[in-house]
C-alpha cells in the first residue's frame, strides 16, 4: 500500500491521482484538516448567530458598553505569540531536539493559559456586574461564541499536556511527531478564529458605537 | 442522587408504551440469554463488536437500520390507524399527548436512525471495495462512528420506557422546544441522542472523504472512480460541511434549556427564526446526503443490469457535484411563510427549481443507459424503475412547492407530507433496498430470493401510492400535518385508503424478514462461488464473496472506468490465444500485508457516551462526570497503544485465493 513509483514502465510521469493510496502522514493530516474545517463551520454558525443577535440587547448593555479593549489586546498578544512558539516547538520536535521541544512547549502552554486566565477574568467581571449570559440574547451569543473559542483553547492546553507526557514516555517517534503536527494545526486554527472574534465582536462593537 | 429520575418516569398507567416496553425488554432478554446459552459472546466480541473491518461495520449499520425501520414503521402505522378512525365524534385510540410523541419519534427515527445508517452502511461496505483498497482511512474511527450512532439509537429507544419523547416534531422548533413550553425530558432525549449520533456521523464523513480522496488503488484517477464513489464523496463532503451546523444549533438550544440562555426564547431578545434558519442550513443538505448515494446505487444497478457502461458518466459527475453545491442555497424554501419578503423568497424559489436541472440530467442518463441495453429484470432493476417513476413525480410536486405563492397555500399541509415521503420512500428507501439486494451476495456469499424480492417490491410500490396519493388530495382540501383528529367526515375515505396503503407496506416489510430468513435457510442453493453473480463492472465483483478481511490480496491496477469489466473481457480474449502464456503473465505476486487490529475503543467510548447522555438528560451529574472520565480514559489508552497492526503473510493470501478463485487476482 505504498505511494507507488512516480514513473510508469515507459518512463512517463504518473499523475498524482493515479499513484495509489497516499502515505499515512498525508492521510492523517488531510483528515485532521477536514476536522478543522468542520470545527470552523461550528464557529461560522456561532458567528452568524452573534451577527443576528448582537443588537438584541433587551434593554441591557450593548457591546460598546461592556467590552474592555485593553484586556482583549493583551489576550490577543498572548495567543498570537503562543502560535509562534508552537511553530518553534514543532520545528524542535521534527529535528528531534528534546530539550528545545520541552522549553517551547512550556512557553506555548503558559501563553495559552494566560489567554484563558484573562478571558476568565473578563467573563467573571461581566457576570459580577450583572451582565451574565442569561441577561439578553446578545449576551448569550457573546458568551457562547467567545466561550466556545475559550473551550477550544482549554482543550488545546489539555492536549498539549498529553503530548508532553507522550513525548516523555514514547519519545519523539513518528507517531508522536505526527500528533504534534496535528496539534499545531489545531492551535493555528484557533488563532484564525480569534482574529475573527477580535474583529467582529470587539472591534465591531467599538466601531458601531 | 438520581436527578430528575423517579418511578413516575416509567409509563405504568399508559398501556401502549408499557406493553411495548415489556415485549421489547423480554425480546432483548431472550436474545441475550440465547447468545449466552450458545456461548456466542467471544465470537460476537472479537469478530463484530471490536471489528474495524469496514465490511462488518457496514453490515452492523444495516442491521441497525433494519431494526429501527420496524420501530419507525410501528409509529407510522399507529398514526395512519388513528387518522382512519378519528373523525367527527370519534377520538381515535391515541390521546393527543401520545400522538405528538409518535409523530416526533417517527420523523426523528426514520431520518437519523433508519435512512442514515442504511446509507452510511452501504457506503461502508461498498466504497473501499470499489476503490480497490483494503480498508477506510481510519478504521478505528470508523468503529467509533458506528458505536456512537448505536448509542443515539439506544437513548431514543430508552425514552419509550423511561420518561417520554419530544412532542415538538422531528426538528424541535423553538419556542415550543424551550424549557418554558417543554419542561419534560422529551426534548432532552431528542437533543442528546442526536448530538451523540451526530458526532458519529461527522467522524464518518471525515473518514470517507479522506478515504475517497486519498486512498484509491493505483491508476484510479478521479474520472475513473465508480459513480457510487463519486456520489458517496459528495454526500460525505456535505456531512462535513453541514453536520457541524446541526451540532452548533442543538448546542445553543441546550444552553437555552439548561443554562437559561436566550438564543431562541420568546423573550429577552431571543429569535426563534434563527433556529429555523440554522436547522435548515443543515436540513436541506441532509436530504442530499441521503439521496445522492442512492442516485449512485441506481447508476451502478442500471448500468450493471443493462450490461452497458453508464450513459454520460461525466455529466453524472458534474450533476452530482452541482447538486452538492446548490444544496446549500435552498434552505429557506422550508419556510417561505417566515415573511422574508418577495426578493428573498424569489431567490430561494428559483434556486430550488435550478436543482431540478442536474437531477433531470441524471434521470435522462439512466433512461439512456437502459435504452438499447439488454436489460435483465432482477430485483434491483425493479427498484430502480420504480424509483424513476416515483421520484420524478415527487420532484414535480417539489417544484410546485418551490413556487412561493403556492407554498403559502400548501405549507405544513398533508400535501407537503405526501411530497417528502414521495421523494424519501421513492428515492432513499427504494435506493437502499436496491443496494441491499445488489450487494447482499457480495457481503454473504449467496443471493436473496428473487421471487420474494419482487413481491416485496410490489408491496412497497403499490403500498406507497395507496398511502400517499390520498394525502396529496387531502392537503389540497386543507388537511394539515401533525393533525390528530378532524371534523370533516368526507376526509375519512381518503384516510382509510392511506391506512390500507400502510398495511400493504407492512406486508412488504414483514416479507423482507421472511425473505432474509428463507434466503439464509436455502443458501446452499444460491451460493455465489465466482464472486461475480451479476456480471458486474466495478472492482468489488473481482474479489471473493464474501471478501476476505484484506479485500484484495494483490493491489488492483485500474486502467479505466468499469475497471473489472474491462479486465474480465480482455482476459477472455487472452485466454483464447494461449492458456500457458496467460497463466505466466497473470501469476499474482503475493507480499505480506499489514492490516489494522480490531479494537474495543469504539464500543467502550460509546458505552460511556450512553451514560453521558442519560446523565445529562436526567441531570444525574455524578454519572456525567464518571462518563466523561471514562471517555477520556479510553482515548488516552488508545493514544498510548502502539501495537495497532497485524501482519498477514503472503502464503496465507495465496492460499485464500487458491481456495476462492475469483477474477480479482488477475486485475
Amino acid at each position: 500500500m505504498s505511494g507507488g513509483a512516480a514513473v510508469n514502465a515507459q518512463g512517463n510521469p504518473i499523475p498524482l491521482s493515479e499513484r495509489g493510496p497516499a502515505s499515512t502522514w498525508s492521510m492523517i493530516s488531510f483528515g485532521f484538516w477536514l476536522f478543522l474545517l468542520s470545527d470552523i463551520v461550528i464557529f461560522a454558525s456561532l458567528f452568524a448567530t452573534y451577527a443576528v443577535l448582537s443588537k438584541a440587547t433587551a434593554g441591557g448593555p450593548s457591546g460598546h458598553d461592556i467590552f474592555d479593549l485593553k484586556n482583549v489586546f493583551i489576550e490577543t498578544g498572548c495567543l498570537l505569540a503562543s502560535s509562534f512558539t508552537c511553530g518553534l516547538m514543532l520545528i524542535a520536535a521534527e529535528r528531534r531536539q528534546l530539550q528545545q521541544f520541552y522549553i517551547w512547549a512550556l512557553v506555548t502552554w503558559v501563553l495559552g493559559a494566560a489567554f484563558i486566565g484573562l478571558e476568565v477574568t473578563e467573563f467573571s467581571d461581566l457576570v459580577a456586574r450583572g451582565y451574565g449570559p442569561t441577561h439578553s440574547a446578545f449576551l448569550s451569543a457573546f458568551f457562547t461564541l467567545v466561550g466556545t473559542h475559550g473551550c477550544h483553547v482549554s482543550s488545546g492546553l489539555l492536549w498539549l499536556l498529553v503530548m508532553v507526557a507522550q513525548v516523555s514516555t514514547l519519545g519523539l517517534r513518528t507517531m508522536v511527531v505526527r500528533r504534534l503536527f496535528c496539534f499545531s494545526l489545531f492551535w493555528h486554527a484557533l488563532d484564525l478564529v480569534w482574529i475573527g472574534v477580535f474583529t467582529i465582536v470587539y472591534l465591531g462593537a467599538a466601531v458601531n458605537a | 442522587m438520581l436527578g430528575k429520575l423517579t418511578w413516575a418516569a416509567v409509563p405504568f398507567n399508559e398501556p401502549i408504551p408499557l406493553v411495548t416496553s415489556i415485549v421489547v425488554i423480554l425480546g432483548i432478554v431472550s436474545i441475550l440469554s440465547l447468545i449466552t446459552f450458545k456461548g456466542w459472546w467471544p465470537y460476537l466480541w472479537n469478530e463484530w463488536i471490536k471489528s474495524t473491518d469496514h465490511k462488518r461495520i457496514g453490515v452492523m449499520y444495516m442491521v441497525l437500520g433494519m431494526v429501527m425501520l420496524l420501530r419507525g414503521f410501528a409509529d407510522a402505522i399507529m398514526m395512519r390507524a388513528q387518522l382512519a378512525l378519528a373523525q367527527g365524534g370519534s377520538p381515535g385510540f391515541l390521546p393527543p399527548d401520545h400522538y405528538d410523541q409518535i409523530f416526533s419519534a417517527h420523523g426523528t427515527i426514520m431520518i437519523f436512525f433508519v435512512a442514515m445508517p442504511f446509507v452510511i452502511g452501504l457506503m461502508n461496505f461498498a466504497v473501499p471495495l470499489q476503490l480497490g483498497v483494503r480498508d477506510v482511512a481510519f478504521p478505528v474511527l470508523n468503529s467509533v462512528s458506528f458505536w456512537l450512532t448505536a448509542s443515539g439509537v439506544l437513548l431514543v429507544n430508552l425514552s419509550l420506557f423511561v420518561g417520554e419523547f419530544a412532542r415538538t416534531g422531528w426538528l424541535a422548533y423553538p419556542p415550543l422546544s424551550e424549557i418554558t413550553y417543554s419542561p419534560g425530558v422529551g426534548v432532552d432525549y431528542y437533543l442528546w441522542s442526536l448530538q451523540i449520533s451526530g458526532l458519529g456521523t461527522l467522524l464518518a464523513g471525515i473518514n470517507f472523504t479522506t478515504t475517497i480522496l486519498k486512498m484509491r488503488s493505483p491508476g484510479m484517477s478521479y474520472m475513473r472512480m465508480p459513480i457510487f464513489c463519486w456520489t458517496a464523496l459528495a454526500s460525505n463532503l456535505l456531512i462535513v460541511a453541514a453536520f457541524p451546523i446541526l451540532t452548533a444549533t442543538f448546542a445553543m438550544l441546550l444552553l437555552d434549556r439548561y443554562c437559561g440562555f436566550h438564543f431562541f426564547t420568546a423573550d429577552m431578545g431571543g429569535n426563534a427564526m434563527m433556529y429555523i434558519n440554522l436547522i435548515w442550513c443543515w436540513g436541506h443538505p441532509e436530504v442530499y446526503i441521503l439521496i445522492l448515494p442512492c442516485f449512485g446505487i441506481f447508476s451502478e444497478v442500471i448500468s450493471t443490469f443493462s450490461s452497458k457502461p453508464l450513459f454520460g458518466y461525466h455529466s453524472m459527475v458534474v450533476a452530482t457535484m452541482a447538486i452538492c453545491v446548490l444544496s446549500f442555497i435552498v434552505w429557506l424554501h422550508h419556510f417561505f411563510t417566515m415573511g422574508a419578503g418577495a426578493d428573498v423568497n424569489g431567490f430561494f424559489g428559483i434556486a430550488t427549481m435550478i436543482i431540478a436541472v442536474p437531477t433531470g440530467v441524471k434521470v435522462f442518463n439512466w433512461l439512456f443507459t437502459l435504452y438499447g441495453g439488454s436489460v435483465r429484470f432482477t430485483v434491483p432493476i425493479y427498484w430502480s424503475l420504480g424509483f424513476m417513476v416515483t421520484f420524478v413525480l415527487g420532484g414535480l410536486t417539489g417544484v410546485l412547492l418551490a413556487v412561493p405563492p403556492a407554498d403559502f397555500v400548501l405549507h405544513n399541509s398533508l400535501f407537503l407530507i405526501a411530497h417528502f415521503h414521495n421523494v424519501i420512500i421513492g428515492g432513499v428507501v427504494f435506493g437502499v433496498l436496491a443496494g441491499y439486494t445488489y450487494w447482499f451476495p457480495k457481503a454473504f456469499g449467496f443471493t436473496l430470493d428473487e421471487t420474494l424480492g419482487k413481491v416485496i417490491f410490489w408491496c412497497w410500490f403499490i403500498g406507497f401510492y395507496l398511502a400517499f396519493m390520498p394525502l396529496y388530495a387531502l392537503g389540497i382540501m386543507g388537511a394539515t400535518r401533525r393533525m390528530q383528529h378532524y371534523a370533516d367526515p368526507s376526509w375519512q375515505p381518503y384516510m382509510i385508503a392511506a391506512f390500507c396503503g400502510a398495511v400493504l407496506i407492512f406486508i412488504g416489510i414483514s416479507l423482507m424478514v421472511v425473505q432474509l430468513a428463507w434466503s439464509i435457510y436455502t443458501r446452499e442453493k444460491r451460493r455465489d462461488v465466482t464472486g461475480d453473480p451479476w456480471d458486474g463492472r466495478t472492482l468489488e465483483w473481482g474479489t471473493a464473496s464474501p471478501p476476505p478481511s484484506w479485500n484484495y490480496a494483490v493491489e488492483p491496477h485500474v486502467h479505466g472506468i468499469d475497471a473489472f469489466w474491462d479486465v474480465k473481457h480482455k482476459n477472455k480474449e487472452l485466454h483464447k490465444v494461449s492458456e500457458s502464456r496467460y497463466e505466466a503473465e497473470h501469476k499474482p505476486h503475493y507480499e505480506t500485508i499489514h492490516m489494522p487490529r480490531s479494537s474495543p475503543v469504539g464500543f467502550i467510548s460509546a458505552f460511556f457516551a450512553v451514560f453521558l447522555g442519560f446523565g445529562l438528560i436526567w441531570h444525574i451529574w455524578w454519572l456525567v462526570i464518571i462518563a466523561i472520565v471514562g471517555c477520556i480514559g479510553v482515548l488516552l489508552w488508545h493514544a498510548w497503544n502502539t501495537d495497532r497492526n497485524t501482519n498477514i503473510p503472503a502464503d496465507e493470501l495465496e492460499e485464500f485465493d487458491r481456495q476462492h478463485p475469483s477474477l480479482g487476482a488477475q486485475l
